[in-house]
């Protein structure tokens, strides 16, 4: 099967088609969305076994070779994206049988997600610069259904400035993509890998990778493009912010990462200086965020940018260790925060409030859900046993082995902030005096946590079995810190 | 209010309409071998159900077509997706395309190729959004 690489695009794809002929009907809605995202993870999970055992796969669509078509290039990495997307997908997509209401189900909702994890997918496999900005549109689009879908003054108020927040960006990111293609002449990601080392990236090309920088921090929220993001991700409801908490930032997360390991990684003393910089700077503004705001979302939303700083610092300082951390503290901070995501939302779906004030004493009637958020709390955190901690621990070992100290020093004390802004919201929320609680929603508390407790059971056998799933995040690294490896796979004659 | 007789615009619409939506196919098949093609072809379709909708209601347009463009929309798509998944049944790259020559009646020899197909694909959804856009534009009050 030559197309294992399409087939997480393509059964979302299809299935968004299907769904498009009879948007009110609920039910096969639902039933439909939640087989075909089982039958993606499938796929990806194949395609991941496939990749370990006979290495990159790629597929020149069209059947065209491959520098003249657009390869799909299935590397570990992206295989393991993949697989975590489509697990989030399925997870929140049974979160919000149970949370959305018909209005929102029966107005393309499931439709959007499905293009939403259709650009996702793409945006992680693709081979060639500019049809990565397609799959980039692709789920954009998808997102602003998703966030203006029910139409509340906020949501409109807040779409309106996401859409030209990206809009802008896109503009910025084909601008980008036009001056490499004047400068190397080629789409192909690998063939234009292998030209910049043949000019030696020139000046002009340091200055388009500040470019690239430039439109996918727009995406990813690094400091100082960050600033749509609070207020944007605060106005959709909460299995949407889930989907885009755990997946939208972690797309221009990725785009950075293999721009900068792919294509300009002959100047680091410049572009990635400036890189582990903003990283930092990401992490102190998420931090000072995490920290001041009482709102459970508004933490939550934060420490996004906690992890999206910690991730970039980690490929920043390109050593193996660094960015072996960075994949494994990637994969880990998806799943977790789809998973506080829903466990915040069951939270306001009992009090009717994303206000701390409004909450406490949580524990004394839902303590299954009090649990299950301490876990999650901690292994955000990254408290050893935990999916956080490995991650972090090899990125803070990768920066002192490049002989930074201020990176790794910073990242430590911005976990114990982390620690500290996830416990506010659990000895507020949780512990106290109990009140009453008239949350429209508050009898769906225990079918909503079991997906949440279910994602968090996936989360800490991630952390758990860091030992099994390690051999997987080594070969995901080989490529990007070799990549010639990654240019023989698509070029092979 | 009087309501206006536009008995020259309605007149002229029926006979435009129809040299629009030909001119429309024409450019559809010419995008092979000639500028033209899915996109062109079904926004200039698209031209001739407005100038339809200008010249007379959305009432009474709907009863003389009466499509549900989402429907045409999601079939454009399908008709795309399914053309170029037809080459996983082949076990060759998605979107590879194939054509052969064949001697047709009138036509005499003529190249089909499956490109086509997914032309169509995009000449229908390009047609069903722009609709759904004015109709749904034209219908909010």
């Amino acid at each position: 099967m030559i197309n294992l690489p399409l087939l997480p695009i393509l059964i979302p794809l299809l299935t968004a088609v299907i769904l498009m002929f009879f948007p009110k009907r609920i039910a096969a809605q639902r039933l439909i969305s939640i087989v075909a995202t089982i039958g993606t993870i499938i796929a990806s999970a194949v395609l991941v076994a496939t990749v370990k055992q006979n290495g990159i796969q790629t597929l020149n669509l069209g059947s065209w070779p491959a520098p003249y078509g657009i390869p799909l290039v299935s590397d570990m990495l992206s295989a393991l994206l993949v697989l975590t997307t489509s697990i989030i997908v399925l997870f929140v997509v049974w979160y919000s049988i149970f949370y959305m209401g018909k209005e929102h189900e029966s107005f393309f909702y499931y439709i959007g997600i499905q293009f939403l994890m259709v650009g996702i997918n793409g945006a992680f496999t693709t081979g060639d610069i500019f049809n990565m900005f397609v799959f980039f549109e692709v789920f954009l689009i998808a997102s602003y259904l998703l966030i203006v879908l029910g139409g509340k003054k906020a949501q409109l108020r807040e779409s309106i400035k996401y859409v030209l927040i990206n809009v802008i960006s896109s503009a910025l990111f084909v601008s980008a993509v036009a001056y490499l293609y004047a400068v190397v002449g080629t789409l192909n990601m690998a063939d234009v890998s292998q030209r910049i080392a043949e000019i030696n990236q020139p000046g002009i090309v340091t200055v388009i990778a500040i470019l690239f920088l430039l439109v996918f921090g727009l995406k990813g929220a690094i400091f100082p493009l960050y600033f749509w993001l609070p207020s944007s991700y605060h106005a959709p409801p909460i299995p949407v912010l889930a989907l885009f908490g755990a997946l939208l930032t972690k797309v221009g997360v990725y785009a950075i990462m293999r721009t900068y390991t792919l294509f300009f990684y002959h100047e680091t003393g410049y572009t990635h200086v400036i890189l582990g910089v903003l990283a930092l700077l990401t992490i102190i503004v998420g931090c000072i965020g995490a920290i001041a705001y009482r709102d459970v979302k508004m933490i939550i939303i934060y420490n996004i940018m906690i992890a999206v700083g910690v991730i970039l610092y980690g490929v920043a300082v390109m050593t193996p260790d660094g960015l072996e951390g960075a994949v494994f503290y990637l994969l880990n901070d998806m799943v977790i925060k789809a998973a506080l995501f829903m466990l915040i939302g069951i939270m306001m779906a009992i009090v009717g409030s994303s206000h701390l004030k409004d909450m406490g004493g949580l524990i004394k009637q839902y303590p299954w859900v009090g649990w299950t958020y301490f876990v999650a709390a901690l292994s955000l955190a990254g408290i050893p046993p935990l999916s956080g901690f490995v991650g972090k621990l090899l990125i803070i070992r990768g920066g002192f082995t490049a002989g930074d100290f201020v990176g790794p020093l910073l990242i430590l004390v911005s976990s114990l902030v982390v620690l500290y802004s996830a416990m506010k919201i659990f000895i507020n929320g949780f512990w106290g005096t109990p009140k009453e609680y008239h949350g429209a929603k508050k009898h769906l508390a225990f079918r909503l946590w079991i997906p949440a407790a279910a994602l968090m059971v996936l989360a800490v056998a991630y952390g758990v079995g860091a030992e099994a799933v390690r051999p997987f995040i080594t070969q995901a690294v080989e490529p990007l810190v070799n990549p010639a490896i990654y240019i023989e796979a698509v070029l092979k004659e | 209010m009087k309501k206006p007789n536009d008995l020259i615009l309605k007149t002229v619409t029926k006979v435009i309409s129809f040299i629009i939506i030909l001119f429309s196919l024409h450019l559809f098949f010419a995008g092979h071998y000639e500028p033209g093609g899915g996109f062109i072809g079904g926004l200039m379709t698209a031209a001739a159900l407005v100038l339809l909708l200008l010249a007379y209601d959305m009432k009474t347009v709907n009863t003389i077509l009466p499509f549900n463009y989402k429907i045409m929309t999601a079939l454009g798509l399908l008709i795309a997706v399914l053309t170029s998944a037809g080459a996983l049944l082949f076990n060759v790259p998605f979107l590879t395309h194939a054509y052969d020559y064949f001697e047709l009646p009138l036509l005499g020899e003529t190249s089909l190729h499956t490109a086509v197909l997914f032309d169509i694909g995009v000449y229908l959804v390009v047609i069903g959004i722009t609709m759904t856009i004015i109709q749904t534009i034209g219908e909010s009050e």
